[in-house]
């Protein structure tokens, strides 16, 4: 007996190892490097590890206009990929940014010797999530699906509990990893069904098994797709799988909770795209359906629960589920169009996600306690910049005409109208009014506060520069990106919409 | 200079000085300065736009087009026409006049105000010149977001609940319009209003409709309105009542009625009931109402319904007075709000029964408050009364009895608006009005005499507008060809 060694094409993988070896290296720094220059040693290298990330990508998109897949089919190199992989690395190179001046909880003065200890830590397993993400946006077998599930959840579990003194940090970790498990054994269960009807684990094989053996109709088959919908709507966090996201989103670190509610969703709703229209397109109609339904749920139950938070963070966990509902619109879609739509509206959606929080993060570290609608007033005029920025995403999140969000739900619309489900443009609609009301109220609370609120200063809370709002020149820098990708996108329409058809091509329509 | 880049520079002006004042840290007056500054430059652009406007000519004028995203066939696509050549006039000289205004009382945050005064002009002109759907849209939702903030930041005591009842409203209504323009636009295999084929789709037309319907307002949808009037500061109502309300009647002519000929007579009857509601009831509520900012609100309602009563007679003339009213009423009302907000600034209120006498030693305020009312309440001679009469005869080619309302309702402003004049010019001096209240001072004068001066231009010559406002012989033909 032989054993035979696939032929492996190391740079398809290039990005991947380039995130994981960061995070090796940013780990070994928690142990050799002096704890003086820990932090900025390992901010360094995930700055680098990132930045490696996004030119690979990028040389990987330029390369890889004809997509296979490679490593025994295990995993595809396409521009699908190449593109969600630049959207990943991106969002993680920002939240480095603020991670270096938020690592990783918020205002604990007292504590900043504890917080020290883990910094390479923390980096070390932004790095490895990310490379996880940067692997499952790629995968091709269901067995690499769930081991790349599984390799960045369990780098978030952490992540979310890495306040370890701090109960609503522990709380968000536990509830984070055991609904993920159970996402995840749902996924993992859904595979093996699918698996068992078809014999055959990679996604073409999968499509080719039920389109050549008449299984379409099949029970394991659907019960398959059915388990394999709700472990994916568990990590893009789609209602009726979305009940730990405002917990673990307002419990967790605000930065982790930043790189979670966009690079998650990127990853979770990319994949999921690959997967249904290249495993399932014999299937369409059903899993249309089921997306569809999920979509209207996701919009129904996160924009009229938000209405009544009255914390930030849940607000915007919220307004994630909702968006997750929007970008469940073009993937219901299962069109060219609608991967175009999905794999647009997820550049402003990430930034703009990325962006709020990261703004919130900004305010909770000048007050020491989590920010409401309330502590929020007057916010807008202190810090011009961050407000300006914070109104501009509220606005964009609403869908007017300020940023990308507005072409990336036209182009969902267009997406559902192509397919004939005029009804669920109408449900975007109707979801997009009722949204409005808290994004005007964020936008409400920082401006329009009457002036004596205004002069309230921050109380209570323990500022970690003491009085006057810390400069947070690097936090800055990454709001100010998220700024200039969802206004730019606005206008770059066109290039944008061609790089998601290049890598729309990449998939079987 | 290309012609045609002037419609581009009159978006682009106001929003790049939008930009300037954000960034450059300068002093309020400087702010102040340069904003005035924008807004007249602005002006200046229009003129020059005007003369070089051929108005012998047929279809679109000065157009400009860039591909936005082309699969699905969005185009950055303006240009103008002779009717919204002059709602872009009164865009940017009302504004012009806002802003200034908003400069002479001293607004708090200079920066902040005068940076989304230059955006919201900047984003009304856009929604008169754009000729592709979704740039219309754009521009119209945009106009919201300065809106938004102004009245929410600068307004009075019961500012939250006026916010977001108008956005509410209002976002109601264009968001339905961006689902039927996602089915008009994909089902035409283009988002352009000028090549873009008309539709007989009823559902389509209802989808266009309660956007417009809402923003100018007309009849039951018209629940945003008094709050929004009322808590605005003064010249932002100006600009709500005088420009804003003027989108939603040029999206009735330019798109519901140009591109659905045959939903447009369908429902022919029913809009011109609602007009008429909106008259006779706006006029009745106006004649009512207990201060001087809900007169010239119900007014304005009054008046949308007067104006799309034209839009909605489908007749030569009635096209020709609804665009001359448009323009007229624009100014009126601008002038009406500035007074207004000139009036509560002296008494602190704008309440009748604290009002009184104050025409006595001001003669100014008199003046400009009696000449405005006189126009407004179409007093033979006047520009309004121009519009007011083709319009009537318009819709009395329709029907006599539409006209027959229409020339109640006529009586009915004339009531409203004497009312209103008494009220606070002349009658027993009001318990807020002191000796000490100054008369106009000189930077009121300035903004608010070119206004009056406009109207009385107008009414002059009125035909200057009438005429010039659709090419070609009849504006039915124009309207029947798409505009092409």
């Amino acid at each position: 007996m032989t054993l035979h060694t696939p032929h492996v094409d190391w740079f398809g993988l290039s990005p991947v190892f380039a995130l994981i070896a960061a995070s090796f290296l940013a780990l070994l720094c928690a142990v050799l490097v002096p704890r003086a220059l820990r932090r900025a040693a390992a901010f360094a290298l995930s700055v680098a590890g990132f930045t490696a990330g996004i030119v690979l990508s990028v040389w990987l998109y330029v390369d890889s206009a004809n997509g296979h897949t490679i490593a025994a089919g295990a995993f595809s190199r396409d521009r699908w990929t190449a593109l969600g992989q630049i959207i990943l690395c991106g969002v993680g190179l920002a939240t480095t940014l603020v991670a270096v001046e938020h690592v990783p909880g918020w205002g604990r003065a007292a504590d900043r010797a504890r917080r020290d200890d883990h910094d390479a830590e923390f980096f070390a397993l932004l790095l490895a999530s990310g490379a996880g993400m940067a692997f499952f946006v790629g995968a091709a077998n269901l067995m690499t699906l769930f081991l790349s599930l599984e390799w960045f959840s369990i780098a978030l579990y952490v992540m979310c509990a890495i306040d370890y003194d701090l109960e609503r940090s522990l709380e968000a970790g536990l509830k984070y990893l055991i609904v993920g498990s159970f996402g995840a054994a749902a996924l993992l269960f859904g595979s093996a069904l699918v698996y068992g009807a078809t014999g055959t684990i990679s996604f073409h094989g999968i499509a080719a098994a039920i389109g050549s053996r008449g299984l379409a109709g099949d029970t394991f088959v659907v019960t398959g797709i059915a388990l394999i919908v709700a472990g994916l709507g568990f990590k893009m966090s789609a209602a009726p799988f979305h009940m730990w996201t405002p917990d673990v989103y307002e419990g967790a670190p605000t930065t982790v909770t930043a790189w979670m509610s966009s690079a998650t969703k990127v990853a979770a709703l990319l994949l999921a795209f690959r997967l249904m229209t290249t495993a399932f397109p014999h299937d369409s109609h059903l899993w249309g359906w089921a997306f569809a339904i999920v979509a209207t749920a996701s919009l129904a139950i996160g924009n009229l629960a938000a209405l009544v938070q009255r914390n930030v963070k849940r607000i915007l966990a919220y307004s994630s589920i909702s968006h997750a509902g929007f970008m469940l619109i073009g993937l219901s879609a299962g069109s060219a169009l609608g991967g175009r739509a999905l794999m647009y509206y997820l550049i402003p959606y990430s930034a703009m996600a990325f962006g709020s929080f990261a703004v919130v993060a900004a305010r909770e570290r000048e007050l020491g306690v989590p920010v409401t609608l309330e502590n929020l007033a007057g916010f807008g005029w202190e810090r011009p910049f961050l407000g300006v920025a914070m109104w501009f995403f509220m606005f964009g999140f609403a869908g007017l005409p300020l940023g990308g969000g507005f072409v990336g739900k036209f182009y969902v619309f267009a997406a559902a109208y192509r397919h004939g489900w005029v009804w669920l443009v109408i449900v975007g609609v109707l979801a997009t009014l009722v949204s409005l009301y808290y994004y005007l109220g964020i936008v409400r609370a920082m401006y329009m506060r009457p002036s004596e609120e205004l002069q309230v200063r921050p109380g209570g809370g323990v500022a970690v520069t003491g009085g006057a709002p810390a400069r947070e020149t690097l936090l800055h820098l990454a709001v100010g990106a998220a700024l200039v990708v969802s206004f730019g996108s606005l206008f770059a329409v066109q290039p944008l919409i061609d790089l998601a058809r290049h890598a729309t091509g990449a998939l079987p329509f | 200079m290309n012609a045609s880049s002037l419609t581009s520079i009159l978006i682009l002006l106001p929003i790049a000085g939008a930009l300037v004042i954000w960034l450059l840290p300068l002093s309020r007056y400087a702010t102040g300065s340069l904003a005035v500054l924008f807004s007249l430059a602005e002006v200046g652009f229009w003129i020059e736009q005007v003369a070089r406007f051929d108005f012998s000519g047929s279809g679109v004028q000065m157009a400009e087009r860039a591909n936005w995203f082309g699969d699905l066939g969005v185009s950055y696509h303006v240009g103008v026409y002779g009717f919204s050549l002059w709602l872009v006039g009164l865009t940017v000289v009302a504004m012009a006049a806002c802003t200034g205004y908003g400069f002479w009382v001293g607004r708090d945050r200079p920066r902040a105000y005068f940076g989304l005064m230059l955006l919201l002009t900047g984003a009304t002109v856009g929604v008169f010149v754009a000729q592709d759907l979704l740039v219309f849209y754009a521009f119209f939702e945009a106009m919201l977001i300065p809106l938004y903030v102004l009245i929410g930041v600068w307004g009075g005591a019961r500012r939250m609940e006026a916010t977001i009842k108008f956005v509410i409203y209002t976002m109601a209504g264009s968001l339905l319009m961006l689902a039927a323009i996602v089915v008009y636009g994909l089902q035409a295999g283009t988002f352009d209003l000028v090549g873009g084929p008309a539709s007989a789709s009823r559902w389509l037309f209802l989808g266009f409709m309660v956007a417009f319907v809402i923003k100018a307002p007309l009849f039951p949808f018209h629940g945003w309105l008094p709050d929004a009037y009322r808590e605005a500061p003064p010249e932002v109502s100006a600009v709500l009542s005088g420009v804003i309300a003027k989108a939603g009647l040029y999206g009735m002519l330019r798109i519901a009625i140009a591109k659905f000929p045959e939903p447009t007579s369908f429902y022919r009857t029913s809009v011109l009931a609602l007009a008429a509601a909106a008259l006779v009831y706006g006029s009745l509520l106006a004649f009512r109402s207990p201060d001087f900012r809900g007169v010239v609100a119900y007014s304005s309602l009054a008046q949308s319904g007067l104006i799309a009563l034209g839009l909605f007679a489908g007749r030569d003339l009635g096209f020709d007075g609804a665009v001359l009213q448009m323009v007229a009423h624009g100014l009126i009302s601008t002038s009406l709000f500035l007074i207004a907000g000139a009036v509560e600034r002296r008494t602190t209120t704008g309440e009748f029964r604290l009002l009184g006498g104050m025409a006595r030693g001001r003669p100014a305020l008199a003046t400009l408050l009696m000449t405005v009312g006189v126009v407004s309440l179409a007093v033979p001679g006047s520009a309004s009364f121009a519009g007011e009469f083709l319009i009537l005869a318009g819709v009395f080619q329709r029907a006599w009895w539409w006209s027959a309302i229409g020339a109640g309702a006529i009586v009915l402003a004339a009531m409203y608006m004497l009312r209103l004049i008494s009220a606070v010019l002349h009658e027993a001096r009001g318990s807020t009005v002191v000796e000490e209240a100054l008369d106009l001072r000189p930077g009121e004068l300035a903004l608010v005499v070119p206004l009056v001066a406009a109207l009385l231009a107008l009414s002059v010559w009125p035909a200057g507008i009438s005429h010039h406002s659709f090419f070609g012989r009849s504006p039915v033909a124009a309207v029947r060809s798409q505009f092409r």
